[in-house]
């Protein structure tokens, strides 16, 4: 069924909690914290006024949001919860747990730095530490993106061949507050196309006893982490087969990332969430002006797509990997990490730099950008050459 | 379940909803006591049961091997209080939606360590947000599985791993916690202590009235550990008597805030008889620490003394 | 279709395994034989015995069974003679014997 599309305009936050009403999942446990605070605060009032059958359970902690989203996933119940920065870190261990117990969980995180110091804007480094904890993550640029892929989410995370917890990345406040232009998709065709919950196995289900989260000894827990890595690699195939059927109903293309002005474009920025709007706008003044720049925006991180998007930047002469997000490696950020890995098995020759952006929600302006893509033509020529990964806007 | 309607032979003839074959050391307490507390769940009715990381979860689901008859689950140490308030709470929404019709309980179990210490914020959350639940906290007072750490729950003096007794050490020098008063405290509607006692009518009423009470319950159930608290295991009895003949473990309940004591000593034994039978506190009987039982004992006193006030109020 | 846990064991290949290491029955523990752990065993001299029950809420291992409101002799497959059997006992009718 397809959807006409409806005009108008909201937060981030608001287009996350817009789709929660039409998804009308059964549980949401969440604890306040900024930036994500709103969703839990939207979705509290459409309870109180009737418009979901959704429970809320105002727990006490974000560990305790985590163990009773697990809790009610494994009961049989359509579990989601919501989260930033600190509150992501104090779910760590049940990050790990939740995946491990194969549980279709959907959060929905506002991108914030962890302390520290203490500091409430947009930066990676809280769903990045959790890049290794076993769940899909998906990141968006706007407010759109956010309440197209939380819709999408439910869909990735129930599928037979995946059954793992997927978190919807937006960033905070640039894009969980800033009210923007969205279009909202109607409401049969969404229910439609997020359906009906109805897992196979579940601790509430009448004829079968089910129990969850065993001691294990090692000669069980190899082999269920490979079942659960060849979930993530299943996952691949899901996350476009929903994106398909999603632009079928929509008209938006979604795929592992987007290409902007790639196909022919000399030199690349790579980078993930908000900033791709700017970063947009520097590529459209740079080809004004004959340089053939372009950008890859990373939409899927988990599953990491390396070698399509090592594939997609083959013809690049010079890449700038972005990563708002310190690894304190002393070697770059993770998306730089994880992008050069991927480009020297796919034999690319490109230039490569890793660039630290926006950390603390350091603003990004067209102008930084475009002294990018300058350092990258420069290091095309063999004039420039970093021997440190560069930190961007920084004063020194 | 009325006192007066306790049928003792009837309960021992309910099927077990813990099996044999789990892996808890032999003689432990704990498996006593969650058999019991599960053995009180009326004949079909059905349960989810959770518990914290601790002996309890290594031992009874060691995969592939679950010892509940009924539906488990089991994710961290220090949320046992949350994630079943999570199924609860599914179970609520499940029904409302007509997606399951049968009627479940809740119980949950945790030792001290999981529910004094790591666990007491979960499970101070999900007692005070009311879920329809029952925590049970088999308390052998220490950290037994990681081998005997001293937890909030571990009595004063004991020897433990991390309170060694020793050449300038009495052993743990603080004083226990009294959880059942902090669970009293949330003003939920059951509040229970107890254990091993006689035919167990105290724990299987208790357990009961904890499982059918609407709205959360707390169960403390002192479960010895024969290797923990060094004793032979078949003297369990003796000391579970013991602890409630020398008010160091009072039976009472809290029901709506009402404090009722179960049980009062016609005599009240010294706590030295209680003390004795255990290794933890075989440093107390050496010549000159006579001073550390007369501490301990007054401590007992003084906690009996206040639990009688409460229990007159 | 999901292996059974009688099915599953430290052979079983990764693709076999349930998912999450979940298990769908209940009680499969009862397949782990803990009597080998015995170094004493319980006896019942059943002259003595008067059916009072009181041992069976004292075993840790819920080796007693019930049945027509009598106690049944001893899962030996599972009892781990711990003795607590013996103490609770108030007739003297169980008595702990060295060995299996």
């Amino acid at each position: 069924m397809k959807s006409k599309a409806i005009k108008t305009r909201m937060s981030g936050n608001e287009a996350v909690a817009h789709a929660i009403k039409q998804i009308n999942p059964d549980v949401m446990p969440a604890f306040p914290i900024t930036p994500s605070t709103e969703i839990p605060q939207f979705v509290a009032s459409m309870i109180a006024n009737g418009e979901i059958d959704t429970e809320f359970i105002p727990v006490e902690s974000e560990h305790s949001a985590m163990s009773a989203t697990m809790g009610a996933s494994a009961a049989g119940a359509r579990a989601i919860t919501a989260t930033s920065s600190c509150g992501l870190a104090l779910m760590w261990e049940m990050l790990y747990v939740t995946a491990s117990s194969r549980l279709p969980v959907v959060m929905a995180l506002v991108n914030r730095g962890l302390t520290g110091p203490l500091n409430i804007n947009a930066e990676h480094s809280d769903s990045m530490g959790a890049r290794d904890a076993g769940w899909i993550q998906i990141y968006s640029e706007n407010n759109q993106e956010a309440y197209d892929n939380f819709l999408q989410a439910h869909r990735i995370a129930e599928h037979k061949d995946v059954h793992l917890p997927v978190m919807i990345c937006q960033d905070g406040f640039i894009t969980s507050h800033a009210v923007q232009n969205i279009t909202l998709w109607e409401d049969e065709p969404i229910k439609e196309f997020v359906g009906e919950y109805n897992p196979e196995h579940y601790l509430l289900k009448e004829d079968e006893a089910m129990a969850v989260g065993p001691y294990a000894v090692s000669n069980y827990c190899m082999e269920e982490k490979k079942a659960h890595a060849q979930a993530m690699i299943n996952a691949k195939k899901v996350i476009l087969e929903v994106a398909k059927e999603f632009e079928e109903i929509t008209g938006q293309k979604y795929g592992f990332f987007e290409e902007y002005k790639l196909e022919d474009a000399d030199f690349a920025v790579v980078a993930i969430g908000s900033v791709c709007g700017t970063a947009k706008d520097a590529v459209d003044k740079l080809r004004e002006q004959g340089i053939k720049a372009g950008l890859l925006k990373v939409r899927v991180f988990r599953p990491f797509p390396g070698e399509e998007m090592a594939k997609a930047l083959k013809n690049c002469k010079a890449i700038a990997i972005m990563d708002r997000c310190e690894s304190y490696s002393a070697n770059g950020g993770p998306l730089g990490a994880e992008l050069m890995a991927a480009l020297f098995r796919e034999k690319v020759t490109a230039e490569a730099v890793n660039v630290m952006y926006g950390l603390s929600g350091r603003d990004v302006r067209v102008e930084d950008v475009e002294e990018v893509f300058d350092w990258l033509t420069k290091m095309a020529k063999g004039e420039l050459k970093f021997t440190e990964y560069p930190y961007l806007g920084l004063r020194d | 379940m009325e006192k007066n309607t306790f049928n003792f032979r009837e309960m021992q003839a309910r099927e077990d909803r813990l099996a044999p074959g789990h892996r808890m050391c032999a003689g432990c307490g704990g498996t006593i006591a969650v058999r019991n507390v599960l053995k009180a769940l009326h004949p079909g009715d059905k349960a989810v049961v959770g518990n914290a990381t601790g002996c309890l979860e290594v031992s009874t689901y060691m995969y592939p091997y679950t010892a509940y008859e009924d539906s488990y689950i089991h994710s961290a140490f220090e949320n046992a209080g949350a994630t079943l308030s999570g199924v609860e709470t599914a179970y609520h929404v499940l029904r409302k939606k007509g997606k399951i019709s049968s009627n479940y309980k809740f119980i949950t179990f945790g030792g001290d360590g999981g529910t004094y210490d790591i666990g007491l914020q979960s499970l101070s959350g999900a007692m005070e947000r009311g879920h329809d639940m029952v925590y049970v906290c088999y308390d052998n007072g220490a950290y037994m599985n990681t081998g005997v750490q001293r937890s909030s729950a571990t009595p004063m003096y004991a020897d433990t791993t991390t309170t060694p007794s020793g050449k300038v050490s009495d052993g743990k020098p603080q004083a226990r916690k009294d959880l059942a008063a902090v669970m009293a405290a949330h003003n939920i509607p059951y509040v229970a202590q107890t254990t091993f006692i006689g035919n167990m009518k105290d724990l299987y009423v208790k357990s009961e009235k904890a499982i059918y009470t609407p709205g959360p319950a707390f169960l403390n159930i002192m479960a010895p550990c024969p290797r923990g608290w060094k004793y032979d295991a078949p003297d369990i009895i003796e000391i579970c008597k013991l602890a409630v003949e020398t008010c160091y473990w009072p039976l009472f309940e809290v029901i709506e805030g009402k404090w009722i004591l179960n049980y009062k000593p016609k005599n009240k034994l010294p706590l030295e008889d209680f003390l004795k039978k255990q290794g933890r506190f075989k440093h107390l009987f050496t010549p000159g620490n006579e001073h550390l039982l007369e501490a301990f004992q007054k401590e007992t006193d003084r906690r009996w003394e206040e639990l009688l006030k409460k229990c007159e109020m | 279709m999901s292996l059974k846990a009688s099915e599953i064991n430290e052979k079983t290949k990764w693709q076999d395994l349930t998912e999450g290491l979940q298990i769908y029955e209940p009680a499969t523990s009862k397949a782990f034989e803990t009597g080998e752990w015995r170094t004493q065993t319980p006896v019942t001299d059943w002259n003595k015995c008067k059916q009072c029950l009181l041992c069976v809420p004292y075993c840790p291992d819920s080796c007693i069974a019930v049945k027509n409101d009598k106690r049944q002799d001893f899962d030996y497959d599972h009892c781990k003679g711990c003795g607590i059997c013996a103490k609770a006992c108030p007739f003297g009718a169980i008595s702990m014997r060295e060995g299996k």
